[in-house]
């Protein structure tokens, strides 16, 4: 069975398309994590192919579903977190052997393939559709969902997995070397680290709406609370701290305006869900959480980086086609959980939807009241990347056991959970699911 | 310390240039529209056939900036902090080019300034457009 990736067809990009033909018809019920690591350690039963069989097991299982009941996979190929195997790096023989093989080594140790996870998960005897998405679980999710609606498969495992190997974060490779090629130069010669980006969306916010970096603490904190009450995350599995604002305020720089804490830990964890149809999921384990719409933004900056105005422009209408596709309103939401690793286009999307009823330069205001997990207004209640270290799904994981009412310290109580929205990464190119405990 | 440009197909004429400290940007002659960075098609039309290279003025003013603490380029760790500013040029204010702002403090970026391209030497001789402030 060849796999592809995800035609356009099955994103939803465009405003003005009504609400989604399958709304309330798809439902995720299985939720199944791997541990979380800093770095592999090249043991075998630690890899990324590893982790992934763990986590798909996880949710074959929480979903309470025979595995030889599940007819498709859509999962992300690309697996890195900024890391990649060195050429002048010895295979790992041990590992490569511990498993049944592709006809690339790497697979299973620094990317992914279908095949290979099928030729290691026996038990997955019925899959007759498969399809990779790119980047992100996301991304994933929107075509999951797609792909249940459209009945081109009827109960669907969703992976995403992460490695991350020895050394810092994107320091080896062409950073590395003393020249590079010229069409890579043009935006990397200067030696812009990830962040920056947005970090000049945020100066060029502060500028204009009269804000500054410290406002930022609210946010930081609550979002590192969450993520402490967050048992698959990382930091409460390997480093459960409290953030206090003198942390984050005293923190040395990156790139400037943003911190480290303005950046995500990169780690090894890998996540999968069960998607399935709503009726299918009724006779299942865990209580079904209902996909109202997905959401897919292809915008392109014209230039080198998105300026203020591309990202706000991008940001509404990204709000107006979740709404639109979902059949519902801002005032409708119970929760966000919206991307945020790097923190500093949160508020971008924040604004964007509208929560809350705030509009563009009013989130960092926003970010000085309760927005607690306990109050009216829950700000990121999965804790985000930021909670739990850099896997941009957390905030999947727990926008569906909000739903289920199954999400432990971290339960939302100041609002009922009946309607939230997660997805990211970027303000411009991102992907979004509407999630609701009822089909309607 | 700038590392070296490996010129390679679709980037040579604007390396090229440089080395003759000229800037020159990729245009669609159908769309009569500037890209940068240059790409095999127009981001517009979506059609190769007609893109160009097209002489800049070389002035341009400072959009915006940030300052860059944890460089993740080897060559570059050395200079740390150093300011990375996003200019846009006169000729087309969409069109965006990268600088060091060299002769600017750092973190004492006059954002909106006009500046002026001049070219320096990269770590293998290519030259590389930078920008200074126009005092």
């Amino acid at each position: 069975m060849a796999t592809g990736y995800a035609p356009s067809s099955m994103y939803r990009s465009r405003e003005g398309m009504g609400i989604w033909e399958h709304k309330g018809k798809v439902a995720a019920v299985g939720v199944g994590h791997s541990p979380t690591e800093r770095r592999w350690d090249e043991r075998p039963e630690t890899s990324v192919g590893a982790w992934s069989i763990m986590a798909l097991r996880n949710a074959i299982a929480d979903a309470g579903v025979e595995p030889d009941h599940i007819d498709g996979i859509v999962i992300v190929p690309e697996t890195t977190t900024g890391a990649f195997w060195p050429d002048d790096k010895p295979l790992p023989q041990d590992v490569i052997n511990a498993f049944v093989q592709t006809d690339d080594p790497l697979d299973g140790v620094a990317k992914l393939s279908v095949e290979w996870l099928l030729k290691n998960m026996p038990e997955l005897t019925n899959i007759n559709y498969s399809v990779y998405a790119p980047v992100c679980m996301s991304n994933a999710l929107n075509v999951a969902a797609q792909a249940v609606g459209d009945g081109l498969a009827h109960t669907v495992l969703v992976l995403k997995a992460w490695h991350n190997l020895e050394g810092r974060y994107y320091q080896g490779g062409q950073n590395a070397q003393d020249a590079i090629g010229g069409t890579s130069a043009i935006r990397s010669l200067w030696g812009a680290p990830a962040c920056y980006g947005t970090a000049l969306q945020f100066a060029e916010y502060c500028r204009k709406y009269g804000k500054d970096h410290d406002m930022m603490t609210p946010f930081i904190i609550n979002s590192r609370r969450n993520g402490l009450m967050f048992p698959e995350g990382y930091w409460a599995q390997h480093r459960p701290e409290e953030l206090t604002p003198e942390d984050y305020q005293l923190a040395r720089w990156i790139a400037k305006p943003a911190n480290l804490f303005d950046n995500d830990i990169p780690i090894m964890c890998a996540a999968s869900y069960l998607f399935t149809t709503a009726e299918r999921a009724k006779d299942m384990k865990q209580k079904p959480v209902y996909v109202l719409n997905h959401v897919d933004s292809d915008a392109v900056p014209r230039g080198l980086t998105p300026t203020l105005d591309e990202v706000e422009a991008e940001c509404a209408l990204t709000g107006r086609k979740i709404y639109e596709g979902a059949g519902i309103t801002a005032a409708d939401l119970s929760f966000e959980n919206m991307y945020d690793g790097f923190t500093q286009f949160h508020q971008f999307h924040l604004e964007g939807l509208g929560y809350r009823g705030i509009g563009f330069g009013d989130a960092l205001d926003f970010y000085q009241t309760d927005i607690s997990i306990e109050g009216p207004n829950p700000v990121s209640p999965s804790g985000g990347n930021i909670g739990s270290g850099r896997s941009r799904f957390w905030m999947h994981t727990d926008s569906i056991q909000q739903l289920q009412g199954r999400a432990g310290g971290r339960q939302i109580t100041g609002v009922n959970a009946e309607i939230g929205v997660s997805g990211g990464p970027m303000p411009l190119g991102g992907n979004y699911t509407v999630w609701s405990a009822t089909p309607d | 310390m700038k590392q070296g440009v490996i010129p390679d197909e679709l980037t040579a004429p604007f390396w090229s240039a440089a080395n003759e400290s000229k800037l020159v940007i990729q245009n669609c002659s159908r769309c009569d529209r500037l890209q940068h960075p240059p790409a095999q098609d127009c981001g517009q039309c979506k059609s190769g056939e007609n893109l160009e290279w097209k002489e800049m003025n070389g002035t341009g003013h400072i959009y915006n900036y940030g300052v860059v603490h944890d460089c993740p380029i080897r060559l570059l760790q050395d200079d740390q902090p150093f300011n990375v500013a996003v200019i846009m040029l006169d000729d087309d204010p969409g069109i965006q080019m990268y600088s060091h702002l060299p002769g600017t403090p750092v973190d004492d970026v006059p954002v909106g300034a006009a500046v002026e391209v001049v070219f320096e030497k990269s770590a293998n001789g290519q030259k590389i457009p930078e920008w200074k402030v126009v005092n």
